[in-house]
């Protein structure tokens, strides 16, 4: 696609007739988790809208996000959405290597300032800039560097949202999130570990469609996506109600696909889209395929206890926040709390012996 | 073990979201019949439990009309045993449903030939006859 061609244009020129656009605006506004009577706007937006630059930035990270968003089924929806923009600078996908790929980036920025969008993928070490360096230039640097002119961040994974990982105790590089440094851009969180998919090409569709940034939870993130958590949104709820819970992965409980809030399931706590959109092409999530929600677009994930232990055991800490807890009527989490605390003890004395 | 099907869990769970659906569809056929708008459902937005999906389609069963588009990968528009309740399902070119919808109406809008490929189509056709 050519810059100055609109998508309108783009998708005539590639023989898709006006029909194919229409199915293309319906799953693109099913994405956005838009509701489907939005259809004909996304269609006049996204006929019209042109290719935005996009400058990736990847920093302390493993990858997993862009493997996310790459290794994802080749669906036109999304391929088409990708080949929307131009990805100008993005160091594991792109050919250029060394100085031409900085002296891209450098143009790129130059070329759509004020307008480009930055998405920055990996936390940043501020303890010691020489933890993560590209091109000799430290991680921190070259985020205030192409923060200064862009429109505005998507912070990509929970290591670019909230430190992720790199930040968790004892945080040996001092890794921090992309807000933490820069506070004068809007900054959109897309957190998880990595993050599903099509809430990525989600949020770049919204920027296609209607240039502006899409409406955000109280942590940054766009609240179509993570407006509401997994527990609501999970087939499993009805079981949680009923109070029929499985004890170990291979119980009665298990078997019978029972709720896994004892099992350290962190639903309750965690708001991401994995319920309804879920992974594999849409074939399942980890709660469906019998494992607890590990809380990964949560800020802190990491360290909030066992991912095995119920919410109530790995996060409330003290005694009185534990009677806290009963009095506001969590006795149910009270008492698997209790019960993976004497696990624990039991643990603790076995290994003493 | 040698497939997935052998492991033993239990897939046949109900949110309680399939009947109220049902209805959310009933009322809107009303509303259809009393010359008021149509009504789309899009069902990637609703949590349903594995094998749900397949529950309602089953449901609403199968009608007259059914409808293969050939449109940036296949596209089923299935009319159900309900007239003026069609299932939509969207495919991407490697056969994965990218969306699926329940549309209350006439007739779905996908179905019509577009003003813009009548437009190009017009072009074409004065095109082959020139030559």
């Amino acid at each position: 696609m050519r810059k100055d061609q609109n998508l309108g244009e783009y998708l005539r020129m590639q023989g898709v007739s006006r029909r194919g656009f229409l199915k293309f605006c319906s799953a693109t506004a099913s994405l956005m988790a838009l509701p489907p009577s939005a259809v004909s706007q996304v269609a006049e937006a996204l006929a019209t809208a042109r290719r935005p630059s996009v400058i990736w930035m990847s920093f302390q990270e493993c990858t997993g996000c862009t493997e996310s968003l790459t290794r994802s089924h080749a669906p036109t929806v999304e391929s088409l959405i990708f080949d929307a923009i131009s990805l100008d600078y993005h160091h594991t996908l792109q050919a250029a290597a060394g100085h031409g790929a900085e002296a891209a980036r450098e143009a790129a920025m130059e070329e759509n300032k004020g307008e480009y969008i930055l998405v920055v993928d990996g936390s940043i070490p501020n303890g010691n800039n020489g933890y993560s360096t590209i091109a000799g230039i430290s991680n921190h640097d070259m985020l205030i560097e192409a923060a200064e002119n862009c429109f505005a961040i998507v912070a990509v994974g929970t290591c670019a949202a909230f430190g992720g990982l790199p930040n968790a105790n004892p945080n040996p590089t001092g890794a921090v999130s992309v807000s933490e440094i820069i506070k004068d851009k809007p900054i959109i969180n897309v957190s998880g570990c990595p993050p599903i998919p099509v809430v990525i090409t989600g949020v770049l569709a919204h920027f296609l469609t209607f240039g502006t940034i899409p409406e955000l939870d109280a942590l940054g993130r766009p609240a179509a996506f993570f407006g509401q958590n997994i527990h609501d949104r999970c087939y499993r709820r009805p079981f949680y109600e009923r109070g029929q819970f499985a004890d170990t992965f291979d119980d009665e409980g298990a078997r019978k696909g029972w709720c896994l809030y004892k099992l350290g399931c962190k639903g309750p706590t965690t708001y991401n889209a994995c319920a309804t959109l879920k992974w594999n092409q849409g074939t399942s999530f980890p709660i469906q395929s019998g494992h607890g929600c590990i809380g990964c677009s949560e800020p802190n994930f990491w360290d909030k206890g066992g991912f095995y232990d119920p919410i109530s055991a790995g996060q409330w800490g003290s005694r009185d926040a534990l009677l806290g807890a009963a009095a506001a009527g969590a006795a149910l989490g009270v008492g698997s709390a209790l019960a993976a605390r004497a696990r624990k003890k039991k643990a603790q004395a076995a290994e003493e012996i | 073990m040698s497939s997935l099907d052998t492991i033993p869990v239990t897939t046949e769970v109900a949110t309680g979201n399939v009947e109220p659906l049902l209805h959310e569809i009933r009322h809107a056929l009303k509303r259809l019949a009393e010359g008021k708008e149509g009504t789309v459902i899009d069902l990637k937005r609703l949590p349903l439990a594995p094998g749900e999906e397949e529950r309602i389609a089953a449901t609403l069963g199968t009608g007259e009309v059914r409808a293969d588009v050939d449109a940036l990968g296949p596209t089923l528009i299935q009319e159900t045993s309900y007239p003026g309740v069609w299932l939509i399902t969207h495919k991407n070119a490697d056969e994965v449903v990218v969306a699926r919808f329940i549309e209350v109406t006439y007739i779905p809008e996908l179905l019509r030939s577009q003003q813009a490929d009548i437009d190009a189509g017009i072009n074409r056709l004065e095109n082959e006859l020139k030559n």
